[in-house]
Protein backbone atom coordinates (compact mmCIF):
# COMPACT_ATOMS: atom_id res chain seq x y z
CA UNK A 1 0.00 0.00 0.00
CA UNK A 2 1.14 3.21 -0.86
CA UNK A 3 0.75 6.54 1.20
CA UNK A 4 1.49 8.67 -1.60
CA UNK A 5 -2.19 8.93 -3.47
CA UNK A 6 -1.71 10.17 -6.81
CA UNK A 7 1.50 7.54 -7.36
CA UNK A 8 2.09 6.47 -10.99
CA UNK A 9 -0.24 3.65 -10.76
CA UNK A 10 -3.50 5.92 -10.67
CA UNK A 11 -2.53 8.99 -12.20
CA UNK A 12 -1.81 5.91 -15.12
CA UNK A 13 -5.11 5.25 -15.41
CA UNK A 14 -6.53 8.44 -14.99
CA UNK A 15 -4.83 9.84 -17.88
CA UNK A 16 -4.59 7.16 -20.46
CA UNK A 17 -7.36 5.09 -19.27
CA UNK A 18 -8.51 1.25 -20.05
CA UNK A 19 -11.47 0.92 -21.73
CA UNK A 20 -12.89 4.05 -22.02
CA UNK A 21 -15.84 4.57 -23.85
CA UNK A 22 -18.61 2.49 -25.03
CA UNK A 23 -19.37 -1.24 -26.59
CA UNK A 24 -20.98 -1.59 -29.83
CA UNK A 25 -23.83 -4.25 -27.87
CA UNK A 26 -23.24 -4.56 -24.13
CA UNK A 27 -25.05 -6.91 -22.54
CA UNK A 28 -25.27 -5.20 -19.73
CA UNK A 29 -25.06 -1.53 -18.61
CA UNK A 30 -25.54 0.49 -15.56
CA UNK A 31 -24.79 4.04 -14.66
CA UNK A 32 -24.57 5.70 -10.77
CA UNK A 33 -23.25 8.69 -9.52
CA UNK A 34 -22.00 9.74 -6.06
CA UNK A 35 -24.49 12.53 -4.48
CA UNK A 36 -22.26 14.48 -2.36
CA UNK A 37 -19.90 15.33 -5.53
CA UNK A 38 -21.72 14.42 -8.86
CA UNK A 39 -19.11 11.79 -9.75
CA UNK A 40 -20.56 9.42 -12.42
CA UNK A 41 -19.52 6.04 -14.13
CA UNK A 42 -21.31 3.76 -16.49
CA UNK A 43 -19.98 0.54 -16.98
CA UNK A 44 -21.11 -1.85 -19.37
CA UNK A 45 -19.90 -5.24 -20.03
CA UNK A 46 -20.16 -8.34 -22.84
CA UNK A 47 -20.47 -11.45 -21.29
CA UNK A 48 -19.89 -14.57 -23.28
CA UNK A 49 -21.89 -17.69 -23.17
CA UNK A 50 -19.98 -19.29 -19.97
CA UNK A 51 -20.88 -16.05 -18.26
CA UNK A 52 -17.55 -14.68 -18.48
CA UNK A 53 -17.01 -11.26 -19.53
CA UNK A 54 -15.40 -11.45 -22.58
CA UNK A 55 -14.92 -7.29 -22.40
CA UNK A 56 -15.45 -4.08 -19.82
CA UNK A 57 -15.73 -0.68 -20.55
CA UNK A 58 -16.60 2.22 -18.85
CA UNK A 59 -17.11 5.99 -19.27
CA UNK A 60 -17.87 8.58 -16.76
CA UNK A 61 -16.28 11.70 -15.09
CA UNK A 62 -15.20 12.55 -12.06
CA UNK A 63 -11.79 13.09 -9.65
CA UNK A 64 -9.07 10.85 -10.56
CA UNK A 65 -9.38 8.55 -7.53
CA UNK A 66 -13.39 7.53 -9.36
CA UNK A 67 -12.14 7.59 -13.10
CA UNK A 68 -8.67 5.62 -11.89
CA UNK A 69 -10.93 3.02 -10.04
CA UNK A 70 -13.07 2.16 -13.26
CA UNK A 71 -10.40 2.23 -15.05
CA UNK A 72 -8.81 -0.56 -12.80
CA UNK A 73 -12.29 -2.12 -12.20
CA UNK A 74 -12.49 -2.71 -15.93
CA UNK A 75 -9.30 -4.72 -16.60
CA UNK A 76 -9.27 -6.38 -13.62
CA UNK A 77 -12.40 -7.94 -14.42
CA UNK A 78 -12.17 -9.27 -18.25
CA UNK A 79 -12.00 -12.90 -18.13
CA UNK A 80 -13.86 -13.49 -14.81
CA UNK A 81 -17.07 -15.40 -14.85
CA UNK A 82 -19.89 -13.73 -13.27
CA UNK A 83 -19.24 -16.72 -10.17
CA UNK A 84 -16.16 -14.98 -9.63
CA UNK A 85 -17.07 -11.66 -9.61
CA UNK A 86 -20.06 -12.09 -7.07
CA UNK A 87 -16.68 -13.07 -4.65
CA UNK A 88 -15.37 -9.61 -5.52
CA UNK A 89 -15.49 -7.87 -2.50
CA UNK A 90 -14.68 -3.82 -1.47
CA UNK A 91 -12.22 -4.70 -0.11
CA UNK A 92 -10.20 -6.49 -3.31
CA UNK A 93 -11.40 -3.44 -4.74
CA UNK A 94 -9.54 -1.36 -2.70
CA UNK A 95 -6.57 -3.63 -2.38
CA UNK A 96 -6.54 -3.01 -6.56
CA UNK A 97 -5.82 -0.20 -6.22
CA UNK A 98 -2.95 0.34 -4.43
CA UNK A 99 -2.92 3.37 -2.10
CA UNK A 100 -4.82 3.91 1.30
CA UNK A 101 -7.58 6.06 0.77
CA UNK A 102 -9.46 8.02 3.90
CA UNK A 103 -13.26 7.08 4.73
CA UNK A 104 -14.04 10.26 2.75
CA UNK A 105 -11.96 9.21 -0.52
CA UNK A 106 -13.35 5.17 -0.18
CA UNK A 107 -16.84 6.78 -2.17
CA UNK A 108 -14.84 7.81 -5.09
CA UNK A 109 -13.07 4.70 -4.98
CA UNK A 110 -15.66 2.23 -5.19
CA UNK A 111 -18.54 4.06 -7.68
CA UNK A 112 -17.29 2.15 -10.22
CA UNK A 113 -16.99 -1.13 -7.78
CA UNK A 114 -20.73 -0.44 -6.33
CA UNK A 115 -22.44 -0.24 -10.37
CA UNK A 116 -20.61 -3.55 -11.20
CA UNK A 117 -22.11 -4.59 -8.20
CA UNK A 118 -25.76 -2.81 -8.50
CA UNK A 119 -25.34 -4.19 -12.22
CA UNK A 120 -24.85 -8.40 -11.13
CA UNK A 121 -27.49 -8.17 -8.37
CA UNK A 122 -30.07 -7.02 -11.44
CA UNK A 123 -28.77 -9.80 -13.89
CA UNK A 124 -29.24 -12.23 -11.24
CA UNK A 125 -32.83 -11.40 -10.82
CA UNK A 126 -34.44 -12.86 -13.68
CA UNK A 127 -32.69 -15.97 -13.15
CA UNK A 128 -34.28 -16.27 -9.78
CA UNK A 129 -37.47 -15.89 -11.36
CA UNK A 130 -36.89 -18.37 -13.60
CA UNK A 131 -35.31 -21.06 -11.19
CA UNK A 132 -38.58 -20.36 -8.88
CA UNK A 133 -41.30 -20.16 -12.20
CA UNK B 1 -8.78 57.89 23.53
CA UNK B 2 -8.58 55.18 20.83
CA UNK B 3 -12.09 52.54 21.02
CA UNK B 4 -11.38 48.99 19.60
CA UNK B 5 -12.30 50.23 16.33
CA UNK B 6 -9.16 52.00 15.78
CA UNK B 7 -6.96 49.36 16.82
CA UNK B 8 -5.00 47.43 14.10
CA UNK B 9 -6.47 44.06 13.86
CA UNK B 10 -4.22 41.53 16.26
CA UNK B 11 -5.01 38.79 14.34
CA UNK B 12 -1.89 36.74 16.57
CA UNK B 13 -4.00 37.42 19.63
CA UNK B 14 -7.35 36.25 18.27
CA UNK B 15 -5.61 33.26 17.09
CA UNK B 16 -4.56 32.19 20.44
CA UNK B 17 -8.13 31.91 21.73
CA UNK B 18 -8.52 29.50 19.36
CA UNK B 19 -7.01 26.39 20.91
CA UNK B 20 -7.97 24.12 17.57
CA UNK B 21 -5.34 26.11 15.27
CA UNK B 22 -3.01 25.60 17.12
CA UNK B 23 -2.06 21.57 15.84
CA UNK B 24 0.00 20.25 13.57
CA UNK B 25 -1.13 17.51 11.41
CA UNK B 26 0.16 14.51 9.86
CA UNK B 27 3.95 15.50 8.60
CA UNK B 28 3.85 17.98 10.80
CA UNK B 29 1.85 20.16 8.54
CA UNK B 30 0.34 22.88 10.68
CA UNK B 31 -3.70 23.25 10.51
CA UNK B 32 -4.78 25.93 7.87
CA UNK B 33 -8.06 25.70 8.03
CA UNK B 34 -9.87 27.44 5.19
CA UNK B 35 -13.39 25.79 6.04
CA UNK B 36 -15.18 28.56 8.23
CA UNK B 37 -18.34 28.93 5.37
CA UNK B 38 -19.07 24.83 6.44
CA UNK B 39 -18.61 25.40 10.05
CA UNK B 40 -16.61 28.00 12.84
CA UNK B 41 -13.99 26.99 14.98
CA UNK B 42 -14.72 28.00 18.66
CA UNK B 43 -13.28 29.99 20.63
CA UNK B 44 -11.87 28.91 24.40
CA UNK B 45 -14.54 31.09 25.99
CA UNK B 46 -17.06 29.21 24.08
CA UNK B 47 -15.50 25.75 25.15
CA UNK B 48 -14.94 27.16 28.70
CA UNK B 49 -18.98 28.13 28.57
CA UNK B 50 -19.99 24.84 27.62
CA UNK B 51 -18.17 22.96 30.37
CA UNK B 52 -18.98 25.88 32.92
CA UNK B 53 -22.74 24.76 32.21
CA UNK B 54 -22.48 21.19 32.77
CA UNK B 55 -20.14 21.02 35.43
CA UNK B 56 -21.83 23.97 37.51
CA UNK B 57 -25.37 24.17 36.95
CA UNK B 58 -26.67 21.78 34.23
CA UNK B 59 -30.46 21.29 35.00
CA UNK B 60 -33.19 21.84 32.74
CA UNK B 61 -34.73 24.70 32.28
CA UNK B 62 -37.99 26.37 32.86
CA UNK B 63 -38.80 23.69 35.21
CA UNK B 64 -37.40 22.43 37.85
CA UNK B 65 -37.89 25.56 41.08
CA UNK B 66 -34.22 24.67 42.32
CA UNK B 67 -31.27 26.79 42.52
CA UNK B 68 -29.12 24.70 39.45
CA UNK B 69 -32.61 25.14 37.25
CA UNK B 70 -32.79 28.70 38.26
CA UNK B 71 -29.10 29.04 37.34
CA UNK B 72 -29.42 27.39 34.05
CA UNK B 73 -33.07 29.27 33.07
CA UNK B 74 -31.40 32.97 34.05
CA UNK B 75 -28.38 32.22 31.76
CA UNK B 76 -30.12 30.80 28.91
CA UNK B 77 -32.71 33.86 28.88
CA UNK B 78 -29.33 36.08 29.03
CA UNK B 79 -28.24 34.13 26.05
CA UNK B 80 -31.35 35.14 24.42
CA UNK B 81 -31.16 38.77 25.24
CA UNK B 82 -27.65 38.65 23.81
CA UNK B 83 -28.89 37.34 20.47
CA UNK B 84 -31.61 40.02 20.27
CA UNK B 85 -29.37 42.96 20.62
CA UNK B 86 -26.93 41.23 17.82
CA UNK B 87 -28.89 41.27 15.30
CA UNK B 88 -30.96 44.64 16.14
CA UNK B 89 -34.60 43.23 17.41
CA UNK B 90 -37.36 44.72 19.01
CA UNK B 91 -38.30 42.04 21.42
CA UNK B 92 -36.35 39.23 23.23
CA UNK B 93 -39.63 37.35 22.80
CA UNK B 94 -39.00 37.08 18.88
CA UNK B 95 -36.09 34.81 19.62
CA UNK B 96 -36.84 31.18 19.02
CA UNK B 97 -33.92 28.90 19.56
CA UNK B 98 -33.69 26.09 17.30
CA UNK B 99 -31.16 23.55 16.15
CA UNK B 100 -29.89 25.66 13.06
CA UNK B 101 -30.31 27.25 10.26
CA UNK B 102 -32.01 24.38 8.55
CA UNK B 103 -34.72 23.69 11.35
CA UNK B 104 -35.65 27.79 11.14
CA UNK B 105 -36.28 27.43 7.91
CA UNK B 106 -38.29 24.25 7.81
CA UNK B 107 -40.21 26.29 10.78
CA UNK B 108 -41.45 28.78 8.58
CA UNK B 109 -41.95 26.97 5.70
CA UNK B 110 -44.41 24.73 7.67
CA UNK B 111 -45.50 26.97 10.28
CA UNK B 112 -46.01 30.23 8.01
CA UNK B 113 -45.95 28.74 4.78
CA UNK B 114 -48.77 25.90 4.76
CA UNK B 115 -50.99 27.81 6.57
CA UNK B 116 -51.06 31.13 4.73
CA UNK B 117 -50.07 30.04 1.04
CA UNK B 118 -52.83 29.21 -1.33
CA UNK B 119 -53.08 27.46 -5.01
CA UNK B 120 -51.40 29.86 -7.68
CA UNK B 121 -49.31 32.11 -4.49
CA UNK B 122 -45.50 32.68 -5.52
CA UNK B 123 -42.48 32.17 -4.05
CA UNK B 124 -39.67 33.73 -5.32
CA UNK B 125 -36.31 32.14 -5.02
CA UNK B 126 -33.48 31.98 -6.85
CA UNK B 127 -30.25 29.60 -8.00
CA UNK B 128 -27.68 30.49 -5.52
CA UNK B 129 -29.88 29.08 -2.56
CA UNK B 130 -28.34 26.48 -0.27
CA UNK B 131 -30.77 23.92 -0.28
CA UNK B 132 -32.00 24.72 2.92
CA UNK B 133 -33.64 27.79 1.86
CA UNK B 134 -35.09 25.62 -1.01
CA UNK B 135 -36.00 22.73 -0.73
CA UNK B 136 -39.06 23.70 2.42
CA UNK B 137 -40.12 25.51 0.04
CA UNK B 138 -40.76 23.33 -2.80
CA UNK B 139 -42.68 20.83 -0.07
CA UNK B 140 -44.54 23.50 0.64
CA UNK B 141 -45.34 24.69 -2.59
CA UNK B 142 -46.67 21.43 -3.75
CA UNK B 143 -48.67 21.13 -0.39
CA UNK B 144 -50.21 24.66 -0.77
CA UNK B 145 -50.53 24.82 -4.75
CA UNK B 146 -47.98 27.42 -4.56
CA UNK B 147 -45.37 27.71 -7.07
CA UNK B 148 -41.77 28.58 -6.98
CA UNK B 149 -40.10 31.49 -9.34
CA UNK B 150 -36.45 32.22 -9.47
CA UNK B 151 -34.68 35.27 -9.63
CA UNK B 152 -31.86 34.97 -12.65
CA UNK B 153 -28.50 35.32 -12.19
CA UNK B 154 -25.97 37.76 -13.76
CA UNK B 155 -23.36 35.84 -15.46
CA UNK B 156 -20.73 36.60 -12.68
CA UNK B 157 -23.07 35.29 -10.32
CA UNK B 158 -25.18 38.10 -8.72
CA UNK B 159 -28.97 38.44 -8.74
CA UNK B 160 -30.21 39.89 -11.54
CA UNK B 161 -32.91 42.22 -10.35
CA UNK B 162 -33.51 43.91 -13.95
CA UNK B 163 -36.92 42.61 -14.45
CA UNK B 164 -37.98 42.03 -10.85
CA UNK B 165 -40.78 44.03 -11.65
CA UNK B 166 -42.44 41.06 -13.67
CA UNK B 167 -41.23 38.00 -11.28
CA UNK B 168 -41.84 40.23 -8.11
CA UNK B 169 -46.24 40.89 -8.38
CA UNK B 170 -49.44 40.63 -6.40
CA UNK B 171 -48.89 36.81 -6.70
CA UNK B 172 -45.72 37.01 -4.91
CA UNK B 173 -46.19 35.87 -1.13
CA UNK B 174 -42.68 35.22 -0.55
CA UNK B 175 -39.54 36.35 -1.12
CA UNK B 176 -37.05 33.41 0.34
CA UNK B 177 -33.34 35.04 -0.09
CA UNK B 178 -29.70 34.21 1.11
CA UNK B 179 -28.00 37.35 2.33
CA UNK B 180 -24.46 35.85 1.17
CA UNK B 181 -24.31 33.12 -1.04
CA UNK B 182 -22.30 30.14 0.37
CA UNK B 183 -20.25 29.06 -2.62
CA UNK B 184 -20.26 32.40 -4.80
CA UNK B 185 -20.13 34.58 -1.85
CA UNK B 186 -21.99 37.16 -3.09
CA UNK B 187 -23.61 39.84 -0.72
CA UNK B 188 -27.30 40.43 -2.10
CA UNK B 189 -29.51 43.93 -1.55
CA UNK B 190 -31.78 42.66 1.19
CA UNK B 191 -32.59 46.06 1.98
CA UNK B 192 -33.56 46.34 -1.55
CA UNK B 193 -35.34 43.29 -1.91
CA UNK B 194 -37.09 44.00 1.61
CA UNK B 195 -38.78 47.08 0.33
CA UNK B 196 -39.96 45.88 -3.27
CA UNK B 197 -41.28 42.61 -1.31
CA UNK B 198 -43.29 44.75 0.67
CA UNK B 199 -44.20 47.26 -1.82
CA UNK B 200 -46.22 44.10 -3.41
CA UNK B 201 -47.67 42.73 -0.05
CA UNK B 202 -45.02 39.76 0.09
CA UNK B 203 -42.70 38.83 3.29
CA UNK B 204 -39.02 38.72 2.87
CA UNK B 205 -37.11 35.30 4.71
CA UNK B 206 -33.53 35.94 4.69
CA UNK B 207 -31.06 33.07 5.30
CA UNK B 208 -28.59 34.55 7.65
CA UNK B 209 -26.04 31.86 7.46
CA UNK B 210 -22.78 33.22 6.12
CA UNK B 211 -23.90 36.76 6.66
CA UNK B 212 -24.66 36.87 10.23
CA UNK B 213 -21.33 35.68 11.46
CA UNK B 214 -19.30 37.87 9.34
CA UNK B 215 -21.00 41.42 8.80
CA UNK B 216 -23.43 43.33 11.25
CA UNK B 217 -27.02 42.52 10.74
CA UNK B 218 -29.94 44.63 11.94
CA UNK B 219 -33.20 43.07 11.28
CA UNK B 220 -35.36 46.65 11.57
CA UNK B 221 -33.23 48.69 9.91
CA UNK B 222 -33.69 46.11 7.05
CA UNK B 223 -36.96 45.84 7.34
CA UNK B 224 -37.20 41.96 7.22
CA UNK B 225 -39.87 39.40 7.95
CA UNK B 226 -37.91 36.27 9.14
CA UNK B 227 -34.15 35.75 9.78
CA UNK B 228 -32.19 32.49 10.20
CA UNK B 229 -28.90 31.19 11.41
CA UNK B 230 -26.66 28.87 13.08
CA UNK B 231 -24.70 29.07 15.80
CA UNK B 232 -21.96 26.59 14.63
CA UNK B 233 -20.71 29.28 11.52
CA UNK B 234 -21.02 31.87 14.63
CA UNK B 235 -17.87 30.30 16.11
CA UNK B 236 -20.33 28.93 18.79
CA UNK B 237 -21.48 24.89 19.05
CA UNK B 238 -23.54 22.83 16.67
CA UNK B 239 -26.97 22.00 17.53
CA UNK B 240 -28.23 25.88 18.17
CA UNK B 241 -29.63 28.03 15.61
CA UNK B 242 -31.55 31.22 15.41
CA UNK B 243 -34.77 31.56 13.99
CA UNK B 244 -36.21 35.62 14.44
CA UNK B 245 -39.56 36.81 13.08
CA UNK B 246 -41.45 39.90 13.84
CA UNK B 247 -43.88 39.34 16.68
CA UNK B 248 -47.14 39.28 15.26
CA UNK B 249 -45.55 36.91 12.58
CA UNK B 250 -44.65 33.97 15.10
CA UNK B 251 -48.53 35.11 16.52
CA UNK B 252 -50.13 33.63 13.89
CA UNK B 253 -47.96 31.12 12.66
CA UNK B 254 -48.51 27.23 13.75
CA UNK B 255 -46.27 25.55 15.62
CA UNK B 256 -44.42 23.29 13.46
CA UNK B 257 -42.92 20.21 16.12
CA UNK B 258 -44.97 19.78 19.11
CA UNK B 259 -44.61 18.27 22.17
CA UNK B 260 -43.95 19.87 25.81
CA UNK B 261 -42.93 23.30 26.85
CA UNK B 262 -44.81 24.38 23.62
CA UNK B 263 -48.17 24.26 25.47
CA UNK B 264 -50.46 26.76 27.18
CA UNK B 265 -53.43 23.90 27.74
CA UNK B 266 -53.50 20.21 26.63
CA UNK B 267 -56.88 18.31 26.55
CA UNK B 268 -58.13 14.75 25.45
CA UNK B 269 -58.82 16.57 21.78
CA UNK B 270 -57.06 19.53 20.72
CA UNK B 271 -54.34 22.02 23.07
CA UNK B 272 -53.53 25.51 22.68
CA UNK B 273 -49.79 27.23 22.21
CA UNK B 274 -47.74 28.67 24.65
CA UNK B 275 -46.74 32.77 23.02
CA UNK B 276 -43.57 32.71 20.68
CA UNK B 277 -40.93 31.67 21.67
CA UNK B 278 -41.95 29.16 23.40
CA UNK B 279 -44.81 28.20 20.61
CA UNK B 280 -41.65 26.75 18.15
CA UNK B 281 -39.58 25.51 21.19
CA UNK B 282 -41.31 21.93 21.96
CA UNK B 283 -39.17 20.03 24.04
CA UNK B 284 -35.91 20.52 25.70
CA UNK B 285 -34.18 23.32 23.89
CA UNK B 286 -30.61 22.62 23.47
CA UNK B 287 -29.79 24.75 26.75
CA UNK B 288 -26.00 24.56 26.79
CA UNK B 289 -25.58 25.15 23.25
CA UNK B 290 -27.68 28.16 23.74
CA UNK B 291 -25.85 29.41 26.44
CA UNK B 292 -22.69 28.93 25.01
CA UNK B 293 -24.17 30.54 21.49
CA UNK B 294 -24.55 33.97 23.63
CA UNK B 295 -20.46 33.21 24.74
CA UNK B 296 -19.67 33.45 21.03
CA UNK B 297 -22.09 36.18 20.31
CA UNK B 298 -19.92 38.00 23.18
CA UNK B 299 -17.05 37.29 21.90
CA UNK B 300 -17.92 38.50 18.71
CA UNK B 301 -19.11 41.75 19.57
CA UNK B 302 -16.23 42.04 21.74
CA UNK B 303 -13.74 41.83 18.69
CA UNK B 304 -15.80 43.95 16.89
CA UNK B 305 -18.32 42.84 14.25
CA UNK B 306 -17.21 45.85 12.20
CA UNK B 307 -13.38 45.52 12.29
CA UNK B 308 -14.30 41.73 11.71
CA UNK B 309 -16.00 42.25 8.39
CA UNK B 310 -13.17 45.06 7.83
CA UNK B 311 -10.04 42.47 8.32
CA UNK B 312 -11.74 39.47 6.48
CA UNK B 313 -12.69 41.38 3.79
CA UNK B 314 -8.99 42.89 3.40
CA UNK B 315 -8.44 39.09 3.82
CA UNK B 316 -10.55 38.04 1.02
CA UNK B 317 -8.85 40.44 -1.66
CA UNK B 318 -5.30 39.63 -0.94
CA UNK B 319 -6.47 35.81 -1.89
CA UNK B 320 -8.36 37.04 -5.03
CA UNK B 321 -5.19 38.96 -5.66
CA UNK B 322 -3.31 35.74 -5.41
CA UNK B 323 -5.48 33.36 -6.70
CA UNK B 324 -5.74 35.71 -9.92
CA UNK B 325 -2.80 34.99 -10.70
CA UNK B 326 -2.34 31.44 -10.41
CA UNK B 327 -2.57 30.15 -14.17
CA UNK B 328 -5.52 27.70 -14.97
CA UNK B 329 -7.70 28.60 -11.36
CA UNK B 330 -11.19 30.56 -12.02
CA UNK B 331 -12.86 31.82 -9.09
CA UNK B 332 -16.76 31.45 -9.08
CA UNK B 333 -19.16 34.61 -8.59
CA UNK B 334 -18.56 38.46 -8.50
CA UNK B 335 -15.45 40.46 -7.97
CA UNK B 336 -14.13 40.82 -4.47
CA UNK B 337 -16.39 43.91 -3.84
CA UNK B 338 -19.36 42.72 -3.83
CA UNK B 339 -18.82 39.15 -1.98
CA UNK B 340 -17.72 37.92 1.63
CA UNK B 341 -14.65 36.37 2.20
CA UNK B 342 -15.09 32.99 0.17
CA UNK B 343 -13.33 31.75 -2.90
CA UNK B 344 -14.87 28.54 -4.36
CA UNK B 345 -12.72 27.76 -7.42
CA UNK B 346 -12.12 25.43 -10.46
CA UNK B 347 -9.31 24.40 -11.52
CA UNK B 348 -8.55 23.30 -15.27
CA UNK B 349 -7.57 19.81 -15.41
CA UNK B 350 -7.93 19.52 -11.81
CA UNK B 351 -11.02 17.66 -9.40
CA UNK B 352 -12.34 19.85 -6.66
CA UNK B 353 -12.12 15.99 -4.87
CA UNK B 354 -8.20 15.38 -6.26
CA UNK B 355 -7.58 19.46 -5.15
CA UNK B 356 -8.93 19.47 -1.75
CA UNK B 357 -7.40 15.70 -1.20
CA UNK B 358 -3.61 17.10 -1.92
CA UNK B 359 -4.19 20.61 -0.38
CA UNK B 360 -5.02 18.44 3.00
CA UNK B 361 -1.75 16.77 2.36
CA UNK B 362 -0.25 20.24 3.15
CA UNK B 363 -2.60 20.71 6.17
CA UNK B 364 -4.71 22.99 4.00
CA UNK B 365 -8.19 22.33 4.79
CA UNK B 366 -11.03 23.76 2.35
CA UNK B 367 -14.26 21.97 1.08
CA UNK B 368 -14.94 19.90 -2.14
CA UNK B 369 -18.25 19.69 -3.79
CA UNK B 370 -21.68 21.40 -4.40
CA UNK B 371 -21.90 22.99 -1.37
CA UNK B 372 -25.65 21.85 -0.93
CA UNK B 373 -25.99 23.89 -3.68
CA UNK B 374 -27.38 21.80 -6.36
CA UNK B 375 -29.19 24.30 -8.65
CA UNK B 376 -26.27 26.32 -8.68
CA UNK B 377 -24.00 23.78 -9.77
CA UNK B 378 -26.31 22.73 -12.52
CA UNK B 379 -26.38 26.43 -14.08
CA UNK B 380 -22.42 26.88 -13.88
CA UNK B 381 -22.47 23.88 -15.70
CA UNK B 382 -19.91 21.77 -12.78
CA UNK B 383 -20.62 19.24 -10.57
CA UNK B 384 -18.49 20.13 -7.94
CA UNK B 385 -16.42 23.21 -6.76
CA UNK B 386 -13.04 23.32 -4.28
CA UNK B 387 -13.77 26.46 -2.00
CA UNK B 388 -11.70 27.71 0.45
CA UNK B 389 -13.86 30.60 3.04
CA UNK B 390 -12.36 32.68 5.37
CA UNK B 391 -12.32 33.98 8.68
CA UNK B 392 -10.96 36.88 11.09
CA UNK B 393 -9.09 34.06 12.54
CA UNK B 394 -7.03 33.43 9.36
CA UNK B 395 -3.90 35.31 8.62
CA UNK B 396 -2.08 36.04 4.85
CA UNK B 397 0.65 33.59 5.49
CA UNK B 398 -1.80 31.07 5.42
CA UNK B 399 -3.28 32.21 1.98
CA UNK B 400 0.55 32.21 1.23
CA UNK B 401 0.24 28.13 2.31
CA UNK B 402 -3.13 27.94 -0.22
CA UNK B 403 -1.51 29.29 -2.89
CA UNK B 404 1.85 26.80 -2.60
CA UNK B 405 -0.54 23.82 -2.24
CA UNK B 406 -2.47 24.73 -5.32
CA UNK B 407 0.79 24.93 -6.82
CA UNK B 408 2.20 21.90 -5.62
CA UNK B 409 -1.33 20.02 -6.84
CA UNK B 410 -1.21 20.97 -10.27
CA UNK B 411 1.91 20.00 -10.27
CA UNK B 412 0.88 16.42 -9.60
CA UNK B 413 -1.22 16.47 -12.49
CA UNK B 414 0.98 18.39 -15.22
CA UNK B 415 4.29 16.60 -14.77
CA UNK B 416 2.93 14.01 -16.41
CA UNK B 417 0.30 15.31 -19.40
CA UNK B 418 1.61 14.63 -22.92
CA UNK B 419 4.64 12.92 -21.61
CA UNK B 420 4.23 9.29 -21.37
CA UNK B 421 5.46 7.62 -24.37
CA UNK B 422 3.95 4.37 -24.64
CA UNK B 423 0.99 4.71 -23.10
CA UNK B 424 -1.17 1.95 -25.07
CA UNK B 425 -4.56 1.89 -22.90
C1 LIG C 1 -26.25 29.74 3.13
C2 LIG C 1 -26.54 28.56 4.02
N1 LIG C 1 -27.80 28.29 4.36
C3 LIG C 1 -28.11 27.27 5.17
C4 LIG C 1 -27.15 26.43 5.67
C5 LIG C 1 -27.55 25.28 6.54
O1 LIG C 1 -27.11 25.46 7.84
P1 LIG C 1 -27.23 24.29 8.91
O2 LIG C 1 -26.67 23.07 8.26
O3 LIG C 1 -26.43 24.77 10.07
O4 LIG C 1 -28.68 24.15 9.24
C6 LIG C 1 -25.81 26.68 5.34
C7 LIG C 1 -24.72 25.82 5.84
O5 LIG C 1 -24.29 24.87 5.30
C8 LIG C 1 -25.51 27.76 4.48
O6 LIG C 1 -24.24 28.01 4.12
Amino acid sequence: MSDELYDDHILDHFESPYHKGHLDCPTCSHSDKNPICGDQVTIELSIDENQRVRQAFFDGKGCAISQAAASILCESIEGKTLAELQEFQAKDMLDLLKVRLTASRQKCGLLGFKVLKTMLYSLEQPKAVEETA
Amino acid sequence: MATSGDLPFDVESVRRDFPILDQRLLNDKPLVYLDTAATSQKPRIVIDKLVECCEKYNSNVHRGIHQLGDRMTTELENAREIVQRFIGAKDVDEIVFTSGTTMSLNIVAHGWGRKFLKPGDEILVNPMEHHANLVPWQLAAKATGAVLKYIPLTNDGRLDLSHLDELLTTRTKLVAVTAMSNVLGTINPIGELAQRAHAVGALICVDGAQSVPHSSTNVRALNIDFLAFSGHKLYGPTGIGVLWARKELLESMDPFLAGGHMIREVFEQSSTWADPPAKFEAGTCPFIEAVALGAAIEYVTKLGIDRIAKYEHQLSVYAHQRLNEVPGVRILGPSVEHKGAILSLVIDGLHAHDLSDLLDREGVAIRAGHHCTMPLHELLGLTSSARASLAFYNTRSEIDKLIEAIDSAKKVFQRRSGSRPGATR
